[in-house]
């Protein structure tokens, strides 16, 4: 209390420094987690965990209330039926032709993009026309475009290209325009400096710096192209069952994953349904997790420039 | 007239390495049309370090992206070894004040390799990465080279885009105000290592600054340049006068001569 | 020159030149405006106006000159005739209303779904684990392909549709504003906190306003998806029932080789995408997340 003066307003105390700092008497400084803590700190261990509870609750409640299989089956059905359709069904030939037909698509429209976004940055005239054209048509639901592709092409796989490939387009040349326009004064004088011109400065300038933008749209497009193909398998079963009035005008059995949902459907084999839904998700998940999230680590996230 | 300095001899006719003429820049934004320079004459000689000093909007950066062909003058000349400059080109490397300048897709080696292949200097792998490490090693970043840009300090990325310039070996290095967004300690250690630098290979550099401090110590030779539109004030020495000077009477006397002269132009302006 | 400059080691010693007083201000426009075709045609809507009348004018000739049959590419002249014939009718907007409605009712219920989900996601460990799993699974389904079951479950009719436009809407909105949500500065949470919100209010007033660039991501991410699917849905509808709005209209009238009425229908899901995209998400854009300074 003495040691303590009140000076212009101020508490004065005693200075004080420690000789040194005893390491005794500090407690833990650091200690591992429990077990149970640092289990469940894993993250896809969790998310496992809760896949596993859903499905045993989904489990439970169909063969407690003994719902229906024709409403909604037990997994184990969904499972059995998933098996059947791989092993019997030629459900992987009805994946891959899907697939191979998305991925033709993708690849045209991906060209025709590129072909697009050049004009619109070599010219000005190119420019306004890739900007009318992508603000007419990207809200155009592609699958719009079915029945008159429909007309033009005829019932089969050049009708659903076309579809497709309006799908793909506009969303790929929109972000990648963008992106295009967004790279910076700097990189562009960069560019310039060091005698990039024409083709070679959109390779090597314009292409790398919008990358994450040009990820983006070719996801867009990807998940654009994906769900306009399911339906427009789906429109396709529909149509062939409307005029001929049998299913399989397509071919036997290779419509497409699409095609296998409405087909099962007609069947009222709903666990077969439920199993081509799930190989929807699957492609679905393995093209969304392996191929872009991939891409997305090799190329933007390792240089840094991924948005937020 | 002859320099003060005590081993000076006269020397005979020589060439510029940049010889600006009666240059006349201007550029158009949404609505208008803006003179930035207006009959701008200066000579830039071998192993100069010309400052080109200035309040903002004097058009010193507009004169820089002249030099280095991004933009065409409206009038006047600007020939470089002779030659007039009508595009850019590796001849004449810049430098800029953003760090956005590296290419974030390449790596510090990477980025210098870049610019040796494209601008023609190597053409071979193995010489560019030779002449990359060289350099990568002047700038002290050897143990970066695999680094990307994304994870450097902004001076370490400053650096990379010096010894990118650097090693194209160009007519004239091209400095756009290469130092003013870092931090003042930052600031002062780049100035150091430039200035080291230059008495290495002694190349020739254009600088762009609005710090009269940071004219003094880099320049050997400010031009002052009066704002709207930018209009050459005067043509100053400052060879002798480094980071060891700062505080002695002579530095402080430039300086206060030269904040002076930019400053008489404000009063100017307020008045009218 | 040259005569005086004298050598100092390396450096070239010039003499030092001062000039007098600057006269270019009088002599030369510091600034001047533009001529009126320049700012004209630097006009970004008038350029594009004029690029549309160019494809219009396009269209119209070539469908003309090279006589192609009007039921395999209509000229724009039919399909405006044909659209001005649907709008004095009320065909159009009889199924204009029935898409909107449907596609209004599934987008708000999506979103009051996805919002009690992340609420829950928010509070609880557990929470956000279900989400991030569900979104996970769901998000990369295509909402249409779950018609067929709608279909089953509800049978026919705007249930079915209603259904699948939920699907379209709640993983999109969910899994953005989830995001969103976890990548609000550590800073930002400890002031929210630190005034005393918790749960609910802090959820409204710290992470929505501070995640709102990603939940509008979300929300027009979720329009399109919905969009796309509500159209689609008709489509297929039309291929099994025969009812419905402007989807379906475009399928019967395809089906029946109306082209004309096929184009019309196209134009007004065009416009109402513009409308949408354009209009209503642009404004919440401006009042929101530009005037905050925040849009990326």
């Amino acid at each position: 209390m003495s040691d303590i003066t009140l000076t212009d307003g101020v508490y004065v105390r005693p200075e004080f420094v420690h000789k040194s700092l005893g390491a005794a008497g500090h407690g833990e400084v650091e200690r591992r987690l429990t077990w149970f803590e640092r289990i469940s700190n894993v993250e896809p261990l969790r998310k496992f965990s809760v896949l596993i509870l859903v499905i045993v609750i989904w489990q439970l409640y169909t063969t407690i209330w003994d719902v229906h299989e024709l409403m909604f089956p037990t997994f184990s059905d969904t499972f059995v039926a998933l098996i059947d359709s791989v092993v019997n069904g030629g459900l992987l030939e009805n994946v891959w032709n899907s697939i191979s037909v998305l991925l033709k698509g993708y690849a045209i429209g991906i060209c025709i993009a590129a072909v697009l976004v050049v004009l619109g940055v070599t010219t000005r005239f190119g420019d306004d026309l890739l900007t009318t054209l992508t603000a007419m048509l990207n809200p155009l639901p592609a699958i719009a475009l079915l029945p008159m592709a429909m007309i033009w092409f005829g019932l089969g796989e050049d009708a659903i290209i076309f579809t497709l490939l309006h799908s793909i387009i506009w969303p790929v040349a929109l972000n990648t325009h963008v992106g295009f326009k967004s790279v910076s004064e700097t990189l562009r004088a960069v560019g310039q400096n060091y005698n990039l011109r024409g083709v070679m400065f959109i390779a090597k300038i314009l292409v790398p710096a919008a990358f994450p933008a040009i990820l983006t749209g070719l996801r867009i497009g990807w998940a654009f192209a994906w769900r306009t193909l399911i339906a427009a398998e789906l429109v396709f079963g529909g149509q062939v069952q409307d005029t001929s009035g049998q299913l399989g005008a397509e071919g036997s059995n290779s419509g497409g994953l699409g095609w296998i949902i409405f087909q099962n459907q007609m069947e009222n084999q709903t666990p077969y349904v439920f199993a081509g839904l799930f190989t929807v998700i699957i492609v679905g998940i393995v093209i969304e997790n392996f191929v872009f999230r991939n891409l997305e680590d090799r190329t933007v996230r390792r240089w840094g420039m991924q948005q937020a | 007239m002859v320099g003060t300095a005590a081993n000076s001899a006269t020397v005979p006719d020589i060439d510029p390495i940049l010889d600006v003429s009666g240059v006349t820049l201007q550029y158009k934004t949404k609505e208008h049309l803006i003179t930035a320079t207006y009959r701008v004459d200066f000579k830039v000689f071998q192993s100069d370090r010309f400052v080109l000093l200035g309040p903002s909007g004097c058009g010193k950066s507009t004169l820089l992206k002249g030099v280095a062909g991004f933009m065409k003058p409206v009038e006047g000349t600007m020939k470089l070894k002779g030659n007039v400059i009508s595009r850019p080109g590796p001849d004449r490397v810049m430098v800029f004040q953003e760090f956005d300048q590296l290419l974030p897709w390449k790596t510090v080696k990477q980025n210098i390799t870049f610019a040796l292949l494209n601008g023609g200097k190597c053409s071979s792998r193995g010489e560019a990465d030779d002449i990359a490490m060289e350099y990568i090693r002047k700038v002290k970043l050897e143990r970066f080279e695999n680094t990307y840009p994304h994870m450097l300090s902004g001076g370490m990325k400053q650096r990379v885009a010096i010894a990118r310039g650097m090693a194209m070996e160009p007519d004239i290095l091209l400095m756009d105000e290469p130092f003013a967004a870092l931090d003042a300690l930052t600031r002062r250690q780049m100035q150091e290592e430039l200035l080291q630098l230059w008495e290495d290979t002694k190349f020739t550099v254009l600088f762009v600054t609005h710090s009269i401090e940071e004219a003094v110590i880099i320049g050997s030779r400010i031009l002052i340049l009066s704002p709207h539109p930018g209009q050459v004030k005067a043509e100053l020495n400052a060879h002798h006068l480094g980071h060891e000077n700062v505080g002695e009477t002579e530095f402080m006397a430039l300086q206060e001569r030269i904040h002076k002269m930019i400053f008489a132009d404000r009063v100017l302006e307020d008045e009218a | 020159m040259t005569e005086s400059a004298s050598q100092d080691g390396t450096t070239l010693i010039r003499p030092e030149i001062e000039a007098g007083s600057l006269k270019a201000t009088e002599q030369v426009d510091v600034e001047r405006k533009l001529s009126i075709v320049e700012r004209i045609s630097n006009i970004n809507s008038v350029r594009k106006l004029t690029v549309l009348l160019v494809l219009i004018v396009l269209w119209e000739a070539y469908t003309k000159l090279a006589e192609v049959e009007e039921l395999l590419f209509p000229p724009f002249s039919a399909t405006l005739i044909t659209l001005w014939d649907t709008i004095q009718t009320g065909e159009l907007f009889e199924k204009i209303w029935i898409t909107v409605a449907i596609l209004v009712q599934g987008y708000v219920a999506g979103m009051v779904l996805g919002a009690v989900l992340l609420v829950f996601a928010v509070m609880s460990r557990v929470g956000s684990d279900f989400l991030s799993t569900m979104t996970a699974m769901f998000q990369p389904l295509p909402a249409i392909s779950l018609l067929p079951l709608a279909i089953l479950w509800f049978d026919l009719g705007a249930p079915s549709l209603i259904f699948v436009t939920i699907h379209s809407v709640l993983w999109a909105v969910a899994l953005s504003t989830h995001v969103g949500f976890m990548s609000v500065s550590m800073t930002q949470r400890m002031v929210g906190q630190n005034y005393g919100l918790r749960g609910v209010s802090y959820i409204a007033k710290i992470l929505v306003p501070a995640a709102f660039g990603s939940i509008l991501t979300g929300m027009k991410i979720g329009w399109a998806f919905a969009w796309r699917t509500i159209i689609g849905a008709e489509l297929v509808f039309g291929a099994q029932s025969g009812k419905g709005g402007l989807g379906w209209m475009i399928y019967e009238k395809g089906d029946n080789l109306e082209t004309t009425y096929v184009f019309a229908a196209l134009f007004t899901v065009i416009v109402i995408g513009l409308l949408v995209e354009n209009f209503l998400f642009r404004n919440v854009e401006m009042w929101t997340i530009n005037k905050w300074g925040m849009q990326r």
